[in-house]
């Protein structure tokens, strides 16, 4: 028989104040296997920990029940205190009887008899526990960071700043994401381009990273410690080993029509292209669509122009297999489509422009050159109206029902840049609340209206329509209870943020939880914010949720360092409480194996023992790394081969008897 | 169980089936009204007054009867309130409190000033809504 010691934690009044604990320990003496109970003031404690060391020795104790708080608080600070005393942890044994009974009872004789049901149970339990040791796995000491913008970036050079390798996968020719298009950044207004460039440059040149651009991740197996990724690296139709970066080919390129992503529309670029001057690498990709060659065989100026002899038509898409210890999701956002707010005339005039759109006008590299002017007819506007939240904070079912959180920065950035060189210009934006937390945000925000005469109108646009050539807002004006007709020549809509679409795949494939507004979910929402739930899978910026630039680059740091936390490992422990398939009781049905969250089982033909006869056999296998202990498939199983390590069907049936005893 | 007499507030919510406490001030259906000038109280603080309470008042309000009923406040709230649903609910308490549930179009012209210009989707409105 197993000699059990049973410990009643006070936590001073929390359960003391409602639970009899004397009483405790006498109820439980009598129960089997007890050889030992007492209380204590706070079993956490130093004094708590020690006298539990204590009494595994001086009794000869197998198995200890702490009746104290959650598992979730001190299960670990208990399991390592017996293991001092040469216990194995998982001997060890939690009755809750504060959050699930002091807590939530006045009456302490009720609270007293539940807690005494609860310590009894958890014997009962115990009894039936066996000595659990965790496997170990190797650790890939390489990193993969899917998406190649700030957050990317930076994560991908914390990691290798420290000495480990790091893969940037990105989908586009070129590193740099959103931040690259974007013309000055709030609050400081230094030019994107400036901070943004250095630090593309040195994750190319950094030795420890290797970049994959215009390159996907197609397949994703494994688990934490080791993933197996197949990534594709898509034909550029440029020889990257040959190609000097002269940009010859793209003067010569005459297809020239192509719709310029970087510029998000706004202008048209050749089928030969580098997305702008700072790309890196600095090679150029032959969009195939476009292509004159590639659509009517006719053409090859690019080949001749080319005097390195860079250009490949034939070449193909490639794939490889990599393995990492870790991975990084930085996919992104984009702004979301404006196509059902018909009001605002988004669709119908060349004048009215999402943010990013604007930026691009604002920009030295953009359509324009950076001048301001109307897209319509080349005219410099004399008035400018900036809608905000233009699908953000919505529950029409249109929009996102979440606040987007940089429009209210990056339009008063917008507003103040277009008063500080034009000041004769009319700015007026809309506003439902101004919302600018964030260190010298405020400030911002009050200098463009203060300073530079952006006005501020309270409420929304109701709709925007051509009119002579221009365009008539109709808005209104809350604190003056007016509605207002604003004549403007260009409209600027605060659109929402989205996930960027692909993050969906990308999610399915590592088995990683999305919202339901498809942002990545992080392990924790407070004290695991750059952890997905998934071991070895981390976050960083937007793809998680909404954030500006130097929140970005701060999960970002966060992100690496959780991942170096995890390379710097040479082993990984596992969890022992994993589920384990009877193969004699197994039908092989796959019911486990279609329910697992993890994709930790699998099937195998076997040859079993049934009956002492030697039978072929379609048996399922749990991979021991890749279970988490969710318990699932205990469930599931038909005829109860599956069991949890810890938590078997014969321990939970003991606890309830002991309950119903 | 005994009826119990509900508030005019529950009334009007209960009846247009609209919440108004998801309103968030932003004041579009102000915006988009083509009637904001010929009314009194504009759509956006209609919303407030009954969140607030205040039917009294807008069971006097010129805006039950100058309110066209185009619903481009419902089609545009983005916060899917449905203003207008609140005034034609305000409008039906009016009705009812004058203990009719029921109108002929004979009636109608006592609530709209004699106007050559009354425009033709109030006329229709508030015949389906009469005719109940």
């Amino acid at each position: 028989m197993l000699k059990i010691g049973v410990f009643v934690c006070w936590c001073g009044s929390n359960i003391a104040g409602t639970v009899d604990v004397k009483a405790v320990v006498e109820a439980v003496k009598a129960e089997p296997g007890v050889v030992f109970s007492t209380d204590y003031q706070y079993m956490c404690s130093e004094g708590g920990q020690s006298a539990i060391r204590q009494a595994i020795k001086e009794y000869e104790l197998g198995g200890v029940v702490i009746c104290a708080c959650s598992p979730r608080m001190h299960e670990t600070t208990f399991r390592k205190a017996a293991e001092a005393a040469g216990l194995n942890p998982y001997m060890v044994e939690i009755a809750n009887i504060r959050e699930h009974c002091s807590w939530i009872h006045k009456d302490k004789e009720e609270a007293t008899e539940k807690a005494v049901v609860l310590c009894r149970a958890a014997i009962a339990k115990l009894n039936l526990n066996k000595p659990l040791f965790p496997g170990e796995s190797g650790v890939v000491k390489r990193a993969l960071v899917i998406g190649g913008g700030i957050a990317g970036i930076q994560t991908a050079l914390d990691i290798a700043d420290a000495g480990y390798e790091v893969d940037i996968v990105e989908k586009s020719p070129t590193i740099g994401g959103r931040m690259a298009q974007l013309d000055k950044t709030f609050p400081t207004l230094d030019c994107a381009a400036c901070i943004l460039t250095p630090k593309m440059v040195e994750a190319a040149a950094h030795e420890k990273i290797r970049l994959f651009t215009y390159s996907e991740v197609e397949e994703v197996s494994g688990y934490v410690g080791s993933f197996r990724v197949k990534i594709r690296q898509k034909a550029r139709s440029v020889n990257r080993e040959l190609c000097n970066g002269c940009g010859e080919c793209i003067v010569k390129c005459p297809s020239k029509t192509a719709s310029n992503a970087f510029d998000e529309g706004l202008s048209k670029r050749s089928a030969i292209y580098i997305p702008f001057a700072q790309a890196v690498p600095n090679l150029p990709v032959i969009d195939r669509e476009a292509c004159l060659r590639f659509q009517t065989g006719k053409c090859g100026l690019c080949e001749i122009a080319c005097s390195a002899k860079a250009i490949d038509y034939e070449q193909e898409d490639e794939t490889i297999t990599e393995e990492y210890g870790a991975i990084v999701l930085a996919t992104g956002y984009r702004p979301m489509s404006l196509d059902r707010y018909d009001e605002f005339q988004y669709s119908q005039s060349p004048d009215v422009l999402t943010s990013l759109e604007f930026e691009r006008i604002l920009n030295a590299s953009g359509p324009t050159g950076g001048s301001l002017l109307r897209l319509s007819n080349g005219e410099k506007p004399k008035s400018i109206v900036f809608i905000q939240c233009v699908g953000s904070r919505s529950d029409d079912g249109c929009g996102k029902s979440y606040c987007s959180k940089i429009c209210c920065m990056y339009t008063a950035k917008q507003a103040m840049l277009v008063k500080d060189k034009y000041p004769d210009i009319d700015v007026t934006v809309f506003y439902i609340d101004v919302r600018t937390p964030g260190k010298n945000f405020d400030e911002f925000y009050r200098r463009a209206a203060e300073a530079y005469g952006v006005r501020y109108v309270k409420g929304m646009v109701g709709k925007v329509a051509e009119w002579k050539g221009r365009l008539q807002v109709q808005a209104v004006d809350l604190l003056e209870d007016k509605q207002l007709l604003i004549d403007a020549d260009m409209v600027v809509l605060a659109a929402a943020i989205e996930p960027d679409p692909g993050a969906r795949k990308i999610g399915a494939m590592l088995a990683v939880n999305m919202d339901q507004n498809d942002f990545f979910t992080e392990a924790h929402p407070k004290l695991r914010p750059v952890e997905s739930p998934t071991a070895g899978v981390f976050l960083s910026g937007m793809c998680q949720g909404p954030k500006d630039i130097p929140e970005t680059v701060a999960q970002a740091g966060a992100a690496a360092v959780k991942v170096l936390g995890l390379l710097s490992k040479d082993k990984l422990v596992g969890n022992p409480c994993v589920a384990i398939s009877d193969e004699t009781l197994c039908n092989g049905c796959s019911s486990c194996e279609a329910l697992c969250p993890y994709d930790a089982i699998t099937f195998e033909e076997k040859q079993v023992m049934v009956q002492g006869r030697r039978e072929t056999r379609r048996v399922a296998m749990v991979n021991e790394t890749m279970c988490q202990g969710c318990g699932a498939c205990t469930v599931a199983c038909p005829s109860g081969a599956m069991d949890l390590k810890g938590f078997t069907n014969r321990q939970i049936m003991a606890e309830v008897d002991a309950i119903c005893r | 169980m005994s009826p119990v007499r509900s508030e005019p507030a529950e009334i009007v919510t209960e009846m247009s089936g609209v919440n108004p406490r998801k309103c968030m001030r932003c004041g579009k259906c102000s915006a988009t009204c083509p009637s904001f000038s010929k009314i009194d109280i504009p759509p956006h603080r209609f919303v407030m007054m009954v969140e607030n309470g205040e039917i009294e008042a807008l069971l006097s309000s010129q805006l039950l009867w100058k309110c066209l009923s185009c619903f481009a406040c419902v089609e545009r709230c983005p916060r899917g309130v449905e203003p207008s649903k609140l005034v034609e609910a305000v409008r039906l308490l009016q009705i009812r409190g004058q203990g009719k549930n029921y109108r002929t179009p004979d009636d109608v012209p006592q609530f709209v000033e004699a106007d050559e210009e009354i425009p033709q989707q109030l006329i229709t409105s508030t015949l389906r809504k009469y005719s109940k």
